[in-house]
Parts: structure tokens; sequence; C-alpha cells
């Protein structure tokens, strides 16, 4: 095994994400075919090539800056519209520490 | 009137000459949508009150003899990943089934300036992620060629409705093949634009440097016309591209005459299906066409699936972290701390497969592995578009399949997520690499399945892929 039942507890855990331990095992078999499979790129040579962290293509400049000029918001009640729990303009939330 | 027949062009000549307003074609394009839908499943939810001010404002023009614009009174689908404001938006995510959004995508309101009516949004796999619509929270979409059959996906739901005939035209994503592999399952034409070419804004994000917007559609003409409407710069994507949008349509002339074609060895050589037959016969049709054909290798081929599994997990894993249940999502009811409502929201609303990616993403981009996984797979990405580029030296557009097999039975594959991924590989290397590629019909089998031909070109040169695309149509595809 590639990925032991304990990584996948910790990565599902940088995740925020809450498995059951039906899914810590499902997870723990898909994860390592996959990365198995994977792990193949490291059967091809790239010292000297450059990442590629976006697509590039041959064109002209393109202005990446926009005029600063300003316009009206969403508004705090439009912004608010879809949250599951808000009031007085704010979005509320659980305890954040648990006394 | 029949809805089913319609085309872009015999929209425009009855409303000219009067035959139909712009509303009476809209209310009997969502009665239509509406009765048929149940066959499928394509939409999840129809938007009567806003296509019916669209259609409005198309009759006023035409009574007041302005230009309507391109696409005045065309019925379009919109899938459910791309924002409308006002109009529900789920990502096909029963974490979103609430949401509506406060903004429109920049692709949509685009086709509207240009007089598309948006009648409806379409089903899809959950936040785009799947190649068959199964992972959607909303329920399969079954292919209107065989009920029993998945229509593709992601953008199953807009496949399955231009195809059934619902709508003339609609709107998908692709980031790894989510427009051209449906519309290959479905028997229609799908468009993956350059990257840039459309800009993103309003596309719910799954991996950002590979997401695009891209054109469903009956013929190459209506696919077309629809990416003039929408393509070009927009402020609002600082990765909108600067670049001059040709008159498609101007140069569908037939002529491919002496266009060199290149074949892919690696996707040709373990292609002995009925599909890699209905490939061979297309390409036939090319040759008899005048097209020159030759064989290019692109080796990086079998790197592939990896690359683009590590890159577009990677980039969802970080994307999907904004549903948490504090603003737009629903939210887990038995938490007591705010950590533990993260988790548990998360754990409840995400399905199967988007929790699988979170975590293979996850796990890629956590510490001591960014290197060997995540660079490591930019890098390869790097040789993969190299691939491309060197092919584009010796040949003006490639021809491909598109997906190893048609349209598999719903349930098929669903238990072996490697089998599904590995199926990706004819469709994600157009992404990486950035260029534009689609689907154009070409035959059906034995069955009666229909099975989509790739056509791929160079950055911005989907004019050249649509005139080889319109004189294959116009050929009959591989039926001649």
């Amino acid at each position: 095994m590639k990925i032991t039942e304990r990584e996948v507890r910790y990565v599902a855990d940088l995740a925020n994400l809450a498995l059951t331990d039906d899914e810590v095992r499902k997870f723990q078999h898909d994860l390592d075919e996959i990365l198995a499979h994977m792990d193949r790129l490291n059967e091809i040579q790239t010292s000297g090539v450059e990442p590629m962290t976006q697509v590039v293509y041959e064109a002209g400049e393109t202005a990446t800056l926009r005029p600063d000029r300003e316009r009206p918001g969403i508004g705090s009640e439009l912004a608010l519209a879809n949250a599951p729990l808000a009031s007085h303009g704010y979005f509320k939330v659980p305890e954040v520490i648990k006394r | 009137m029949d809805i089913s027949s319609l085309t872009v062009d015999v929209v425009k000549e009855g409303l000219q000459a009067r035959r139909f307003s712009a509303v009476e074609l809209t209310t009997e394009a969502l009665r239509h949508a509406r009765e048929e839908n149940p066959k499928t499943n394509a939409y999840l939810h129809f938007s009567d009150e806003r296509a019916l001010a669209t259609a409005r404002c198309v009759d006023e023009k035409l009574a007041r003899g302005e230009d309507p614009g391109l696409l005045a009174g065309v019925p379009v689908a919109i899938k459910d990943v791309i924002v409308t404001q006002g109009v529900r938006t789920t990502c096909g995510s029963k974490l979103l089934a609430g949401y509506v959004p406060p903004y429109d995508a920049t692709a949509v309101t685009r086709l509207e300036q240009a007089g598309a009516v948006m009648i409806g949004k379409t089903n899809c796999d959950e936040f785009a992620m799947g190649s068959s619509n199964e992972n959607s929270a909303f329920g399969p979409v079954r292919n209107p060629h065989a009920p029993d059959r998945v229509p593709g996906g992601s953008s199953g739901g807009s496949a399955a409705a231009v195809a059934q005939g619902t709508a003339v035209v609609a709107l998908g994503s692709d980031t790894g093949g989510s427009v051209r592999q449906p519309a290959s399952f479905c028997g229609v034409v799908g468009v993956t634009p350059t990257y840039g070419r459309v800009s993103r804004y309003g596309l719910t994000a799954f991996a950002s440097s590979l997401d695009h917007i891209g054109p469903l559609a009956r013929n190459v003409r209506d696919a077309a016309q629809v990416l003039r409407a929408i393509a070009g710069r927009d402020a609002l994507d600082s990765t909108s591209a600067e670049a001059p949008i040709p008159d498609y349509t101007a140069q569908l002339d037939g002529n491919v005459k002496s266009m060199k074609l290149g074949l892919p060895r690696e996707y040709l050589k373990d292609l002995t299906s009925e599909t890699g037959d209905l490939i061979s016969k297309g390409i036939e049709t090319l040759q008899k066409m005048g097209c020159e054909v030759r064989e290019i290798s692109l080796p990086t081929t079998d790197y592939a699936i990896g690359c683009y599994y590590i890159i577009a997990t990677a980039e969802a894993s970080s994307n999907l972290a904004r549903y948490d249940g504090v603003r737009y999502t629903f939210r887990s009811r038995s938490s007591e701390t705010l950590s533990d409502m993260y988790r548990k929201t998360r754990g409840e609303g995400f399905g199967a497969e988007c929790k699988r990616r979170i975590m293979l993403g996850t796990y890629v981009l956590s510490a001591g592995y960014y290197d060997a996984y995540y660079l490591k797979a930019q890098k390869v990405r790097t040789l993969i578009a190299r691939d491309f580029s060197n092919a584009f030296s010796q040949v003006d557009a490639i021809v491909a399949p598109v997906s190893p097999f048609p349209a598999f039975k719903i349930g098929e594959k669903l238990d072996d997520p490697m089998a599904m991924y590995l199926s990706d590989i004819y469709t994600i290397t157009g992404d990486l690499a950035g260029i534009p590629c689609m689907s154009v019909p070409c035959g059906k089998t034995a069955e009666g399945l229909p099975v989509g031909m790739q056509i791929l070109a160079k950055h911005f040169d989907e004019a050249r892929m649509f005139r080889l695309a319109d004189a294959f149509e116009r050929s009959g595809g591989a039926s001649n």
C-alpha cells in the first residue's frame, strides 16, 4: 500500500472533510491505485524543463490592468442572501473556540 | 413549429419573415423542453420569466427595425456550473441546491446581448467532475439515443438537450473533455475553444488553468456562431485573450483541399474497436475531400492521464475549499464548533467523486509531495504542449478519436474510478496544451450509438478547425 489509513485520515483533515470509516477504506484503495498510476511520471526525464503554470501562446501583449474606475458593489443584502445563517449584515457561524 | 429541427439560421429567417415572434418561439420552446425533459432529465430548472423578457426585447428590436443580434430568439440551454443572476445555479451539487447567484457569467451576458434566449439550466456531474453525468446530486441524465445509457459528462445535460432537440444550442464547460465527450456520445457538435478565447468569469472554478466554456450545437455552423458571440477579451477575467475573432461562418466554404492533417500514432494504435473503424472511415472521407493525411507522433501521450489528474485535482482541491457552509452552501445542522461545521458540511455535502478528487488534490499538494507530484506534472505538461507545437509545425490540424468507446450503460463503470479516468485519454491533452479542439459526429455503431471524431488545431485557429469540421459534416461524415 502506497498510502496508509492514517495518511488518508490526515489528508481528510487537511481538506476539512469528515469521512466515514467506510469512505476512509474506499479512498485508501482508490488513492492507492491512482497514485500508483501517477508515479509513472517518474519514468520521464524532466530536468531542465520549465513547469507550465498557465497556458502560453504567442500573442500580443495583453493589457492586464483595467481602468481603476469606481463601480457599485452588490450590497450586503444580496451578498448575504444565500447564506445559511445571517443577521445584522453578517454571516453567522458556530462558536470558533470551545470555552 | 418543430423546435427540434431549428437551427440558428432558420430562427433568424423565421423572425425576419415574421413567421413567428421571439415570444411565440420561446413559449413553445419552454413547453416542448418541459414536456420532453422526463425522458432524459437534461434540465434541472427552467427560466421562463427571464426567457420571455429576453424574447420581448428581441421582438421590440425587430418591430423598431433594429438588428436583434447574431443569435436573436435562439433557445439556448446553459450548463448549471455557469452562474446566472436570479436563476438557481446548483453545479449539480447538494451543497448549492438553493444557490441563486447575484451576477451573470460573461458568456451568458454576451449570449443575451446577441439576442439568444436562455430557457433553462442543464444537469451535469457535480462541479463538472465526471465523464458520465452520473455524479449529479439530481440524478443521472439519459442519452436521447439510448435511454439506458449515459450521455457522457460532465456537460451531459447540455449535450442531451441539443441532441433531444429541446434547445437549438447550449453552453457546456470543458476541463478534460467535458464538452467533446458528451457531444460525441450524443451525436452533436461540441467545441472547446482555445484557453482564454472565452471569458471564465462566472464559470464555477474546477481547475482554473484548464477550464473552458464551449458551445454544443447540432451543426458546425451554429457552434461557430455561438463561439463568435461569446468570445473575446473580458476585463473580468485576466486570462481572457486579446485576440481577433474572425467571422467563422464566412470561412465555411467546404474547401479543405491540400489541408495537412496529422494522425497521432499514439491515439490510434490501440483503437481496434467499432469506434476505431468509424474514425478510420472518417479519415478516408477526409482524404477523398482532398486532405493530405500523415502519421505524426505525440510521444508524451502515455503520461497525460497522470499529469492531468495531478494538476486538475490539485487545482480543484483549492477551488472547492470555498464550499464551507458559511456564505452560500447548505450547512450541516449537527455541528457545535466552526471547524466541526466545515468538516461536516463538506462531508455531508460533496458526492463521492468530488471527495475523491479533493483527497487526491490535497495529497499531491501536501508537505513533502508538492515537488514529486504537482511540480513534476507541470513539467510534463510543458512536454505535452511541446508535442503539439512540434506537430503543428508539420500539419494544419490533428484528427483523433474523442473517446475509446461509445455511450456505456448507466451504472456500468461507477465502481471503477481509475477506468473512468483512463477513458479521458484522447481529450485531456487538448486541455493541457490549451489548444482549440472539437467533436464532430462521425457515424454510428451497429447498435445505433453515435461516435464523434476529434479535430485539434493551433492556438486561436478555430476558423480552420471549423472549416474542416463543416466540410466533413457536409460530406456526410463517416457514412460517406
